[in-house]
């Protein structure tokens, strides 16, 4: 176990993941090409399929599972090329990955932000 | 002499920069962090920085997978502003200063800084969003801008402390610079904000207070934050709060800090700002 990962909520995009995610983040990064976001979005499947990426990594992509993403090794700079093809804004975004709609997400974001308080430990969620 | 007179830190994010380019500034939600900006606005039009190194990170765009440095000086005569998926920014090309630049790192990796050396790149809003937050929107910016891209995307950054030393460094190297140049070193990222996971959304306007506070009057405490707690207190993406100690390093140990701003949120994040005046010698 690593230190960082009694961190709830929270993907840390160290070496690991960075090696797990490789073929899963430049297939993010080739969106930064408009040709490439031509293509993607007239064939998805077909697009992704040229990457490398595991099953499980192209599954997560074709369903839009941010988090999954993560999990498999995806980071949120090399994400935020899917949601810029999409049409969506990282706000956005942040509100899927937690489980909040845009719009109440938005108004935590406005009175504050997501306190720290319980949210620095896995054990303070568990004794909640 | 050359000397480092002056550092500012300033968060980056990019919906700032949208805002500038969008006409939005006046809004509802966007004016009271772009009346937190006045300030620095009138300043630096007084202070006119000949040169402002500008501690940035690349957000996965000229810098992605293939090469990961911890440290990496732009030392090219210019840098487009980058097209990050949407176009690139409306803002004017950033012009470098190759001999500054080349000065620097010569003295810096004398000094066991061992750079990474970059003659070609485009800039990111991590750069360019500073830059319209504190100049506006010029035709030319108004003075010659050397990037130095810190990476903080795939963990770990480097520490705090290796960031402050650097800017040790950096303020000697300025000063062995034998013309007269006034410059100015910016941090820039933070404060705090996770943009990933269930715990998005992550605040913590109490972590960000003590970390100005420390920035100011205690930075070998600043510096001795440890990444488990920049990860846990200011989320995961706070932690670019270490680019802050490499402007903070650049000056003199005792400072004034003569501009301290502080907003939640704009888009996912706390903005945080600060514009630091050597004290002593």
């Amino acid at each position: 176990m690593k230190e960082y990962d009694d961190i709830p909520g929270t993907y840390v995009f160290d070496a690991e993941r960075a090696r797990q995610g490789y073929h899963l983040n430049r297939f993010c990064m080739s969106l930064m090409h408009e040709d490439n976001r031509k293509r993607f979005k007239a064939d998805e499947a077909a697009y992704v399929s040229a990457f490398g990426m595991s099953e499980e990594q192209v599954d997560a992509v074709l369903g839009r599972s941010w988090n999954r993403m993560l999990e498999l090794g995806g980071n949120v700079y090399f994400m935020a090329k899917l949601f810029f093809t999409d049409g969506r804004s990282v706000q956005f975004a942040c509100a899927q990955m937690a489980g909040m709609s845009q719009d109440a997400y938005a108004k935590m974001m406005l009175s504050g932000g997501r306190s720290p308080d319980g949210n620095r430990y896995k054990r303070e969620q568990n004794d909640g | 002499m050359a000397e480092v007179f002056a550092a500012l830190t300033t968060s980056h994010l990019p919906a700032m920069g949208a805002a500038v380019d969008l006409g939005k500034t006046r809004d509802e939600y966007w004016r009271p962090v772009f009346e937190g900006y006045e300030f620095a606005k009138r300043w630096i039009a007084d202070a006119r920085p000949d040169v402002v190194i500008l501690v940035y990170n690349d957000h996965a765009t000229a810098l992605g997978l293939d090469v990961i440095p911890t440290f990496a000086l732009g030392c090219g005569a210019e840098f487009e502003p980058a097209d990050e998926g949407w176009g690139r920014r409306p803002v004017p090309v950033v012009k470098g200063d190759p001999e500054l630049a080349a000065h620097l790192a010569q003295s810096l990796i004398l000094d066991e800084f061992d750079l990474t050396l970059i003659n070609r790149m485009d800039v990111d809003h991590g750069l360019t969003v500073p830059l319209s937050m504190v100049f506006g929107q010029p035709e030319a910016w108004p003075c010659k801008v050397i990037p130095l891209a810190v990476n903080v995307v795939q963990y770990p950054p480097p520490t705090g402390n290796r960031c402050l030393r650097l800017g040790h460094a950096l303020r000697k190297a300025v000063a062995s610079y034998d013309r007269d140049l006034r410059v100015m070193v910016w941090g820039t990222g933070g404060m705090s904000h996770q943009l990933q996971g269930p715990r998005a959304g992550h605040i913590n306007s109490d972590f960000d207070a003590r970390f100005m506070d420390l920035l100011i009057d205690a930075p070998e405490q600043a510096a001795s934050i440890r990444h488990i707690d920049y990860l846990r207190e200011s989320g995961s993406e706070g932690i670019e709060l270490v680019m802050w100690l490499i402007a903070r390093g650049s000056l003199t140990a005792k400072v004034r800090a003569v501009r301290r701003f502080y907003h939640v949120p704009a888009s996912n994040t706390a903005v945080g700002h600060l514009i630091l005046e050597n004290a002593n010698e």
